[in-house]
């Protein structure tokens, strides 16, 4: 079992972000779960989305994860929110960030053991500069699929189009223009 | 003609999306809703779908969830397939319209993304709804997860409307939990699953004008108590048609429901009995149980709680030392609802196991693996002790002094 949690605000489209990664992943013949927490649920709240990604079909329930992965896609949210709650010593970091990698560990104390295991991508300024608006959940996509190995960029790419059929062609380019960016540019 | 949706064979949807597609697939004559959280996205999904040409049937928007189930009472005897969403309050008020729709022997399906009763308000989920209708003369399916949500509403359709059965059935799932989360489904195509449900069968339809009927009359003690005994009956006899209908859907899919699931119950020793997502929890905390420790845990789970399965629950419990109803509402100064039908059942069995019983989750407090292991494992300890060692009603994950009611006068 494979488990992530997201941490955003409402509105940045990490429940989006959650689920297109799990329709990816179910063409991959897995089982995959994606689910958020909300809070009072106003844009701008602090708020996590959860995916689970395993051989068995999925019974678990528990809002309670160990995650493998922590990805942070508002850059503010890695300094207040407890992104290392219930980590592991294996978990790995994916956290968007204007700054360098080494400059933002020394800011957040408790990822100062872990600096193996931070990896950093401008997830922000990417979308600004692919899809024209701060939605970060895309580049965050490619991050993971750089750091996590679990698919080859190409197919995750044409399984996203796949995804995303229902929208206009020059938003499907977008944002495939924004996952490759980050997968390129996540240190 | 409503266009055709593709469909892959594996979509990963939330209990909600599930539920609206199969209402979708159903091509339902008339859906007067009004929204209300956790159930607001199959409205919102099946008012795209209207709006979009999938669908070539009615969508009335109306003024509150009375006016809905009112709207969907007209449109039923009037001779259309019909179908609504609700959940918590807006269930609450359509609880008055809800025995009007069963009386009048009307088949509409509803679907209820379970959520706590205010006050203090709450969206989470929890079954204080789904308990709200056990009397209310509707047949009530429960599905534990999305896929579930999905073939339960299919099933529903044509469970109701069987012309031995023509009553209202209700299709639960939990807030959030089911409705909210996104899992790996197989949907069938439209055109499967149209033919699964079939062509609706109109029954003394109020436009047929050559064959004038009346719906919602009065009768007094002449002969009220005929019709609800008439009713009643007919809830009872359906369990054989909601047996049909499940063989039916696993020649079809190659998904196996019951009326009661039960779940590692061949050698169990002790037995959960729950309903809704908390099956599934349960199912995972039994097989760790058994694995790390030897204890001997099953679940039962009632598929269908009204026509409550009693037959079934007998069956499924009769080898085992002790039983723990899982109750998610507020019982009112009662044990819970679980517990007491699940005890009337045992009581008749040779073998009367143990029955306990805990109040849990409500308001969408989290019920946990380990939580779930905890209690198996006092059940164990009555087992082994041969008399109930706790207070036989006592609360899960609630904060604060524990709280517990009546001992055992059995030991």
């Amino acid at each position: 079992m494979v488990e992530i949690r997201w941490h955003s605000r409402a509105g940045q489209g990490a429940v989006t972000g959650a689920k297109g990664l799990g329709d990816v992943v179910s063409t991959t013949g897995k089982q995959v779960q994606a689910f958020a927490l909300y809070g009072s649920a106003k844009r701008g709240a602090a708020m996590r989305a959860y995916n689970r990604i395993d051989d068995e079909q999925i019974i678990n329930h528990e809002k309670f994860m160990r995650p493998d992965y922590v990805l942070v896609i508002d850059p503010a949210l890695a300094y207040t929110d407890d992104i290392t709650a219930n980590d592991k010593s294996t978990t790995k970091y994916i956290i968007t960030s204007h700054k360098a990698k080494d400059e933002l560990i020394s800011e957040i104390p408790t990822l100062q053991d872990k600096s193996d295991r931070v990896f950093v991508v401008d997830c922000i300024d990417i979308s600004l500069k692919t899809i024209g608006r701060a939605i970060p959940n895309s580049p965050m996509l490619g991050a993971f699929v750089k750091i996590s190995g679990m698919f080859e960029l190409d197919y995750f790419l044409d399984r996203m189009k796949k995804v995303l059929s229902k929208f206009p062609q020059k938003i499907i380019d977008s944002n495939m223009d924004a996952i490759t960016t980050a997968y390129n540019e996540v240190k | 003609m409503a266009e055709k949706y593709d469909l892959q064979e594996v979509e990963v949807w939330d209990g909600n999306y599930a539920a609206a597609h199969a209402l979708r697939q159903a091509q339902v004559d008339v859906v007067a809703a009004y929204p209300i959280t956790p159930s607001t996205p199959i409205v919102e999904n099946y008012g795209l779908f209207v709006a979009n040409g999938y669908v070539d049937g009615e969508f009335v928007m109306v003024e509150s969830e009375h006016a809905a189930m009112s709207g969907c009472v007209g449109a039923a005897a009037a001779g259309g397939r019909v179908a609504t969403a609700t959940s918590s309050q807006g269930f609450a008020l359509m609880a008055e319209v809800l025995y009007q729709a069963s009386g009048m022997r009307l088949p509409i399906v509803l679907t209820v993304v379970n959520r706590a009763l205010a006050s203090p308000l709450n969206v989470r989920g929890d079954h204080s709804d789904m308990y709200l209708g056990r009397d209310s003369g509707w047949i009530q399916l429960d599905a534990f997860n999305a896929q579930e949500a999905y073939d339960m509403t299919l099933c529903a359709f044509k469970i109701g409307e069987d012309a031995s059965v023509r009553l209202p059935v209700m299709v639960h799932q939990d807030g959030f939990i089911t409705s909210h989360t996104a899992q790996n489904t197989n949907p069938l195509q439209d055109e499967e699953a149209y033919a699964f449900v079939g062509e609706y069968q109109t029954y003394q339809e109020m436009l047929d004008f050559s064959k004038p009927v009346t719906y919602g009359a009065q009768t007094e003690e002449d002969w009220h108590f005929e019709h609800k005994a008439k009713q009643h009956k007919a809830l009872m006899d359906s369990r054989a048609i909601i047996d049909d209908v499940f063989e039916a859907f696993e020649k079809k899919t190659g998904r196996e429901y019951k009326r009661v699931e039960s779940y590692m119950m061949e050698d169990a020793e002790v037995a959960i009995v729950a309903l809704g997502a908390t099956v599934e929890t349960c199912r995972l905390a039994a097989q760790q149980l058994r694995a790390e420790e030897g204890i001997k845990v099953g679940v039962v789970a009632p598929r269908c709680f009204r026509p409550f399965p009693f037959d079934k629950v007998r069956e499924a419990l009769s080898d085992v030392k002790t039983v723990c109803c899982m109750d998610r509402s507020s019982p009112g100064g009662a044990m819970g609802a679980l517990f007491n039908e699940v005890s009337a059942a045992l009581y008749s069995t040779k073998n009367r196991p143990l029955v306990t019983n805990y109040i849990y989750g409500l308001g969408g407090r989290d019920f946990s693996v380990e939580e779930a292991k905890r209690i198996m494992r006092e059940q164990k300890a009555h087992a082994d002790a041969g008399y109930i060692t706790t207070a036989i009603q006592q609360f899960s994950g609630l904060r604060g002094p524990k709280l517990g009611f009546f001992e055992t006068n059995r030991r």
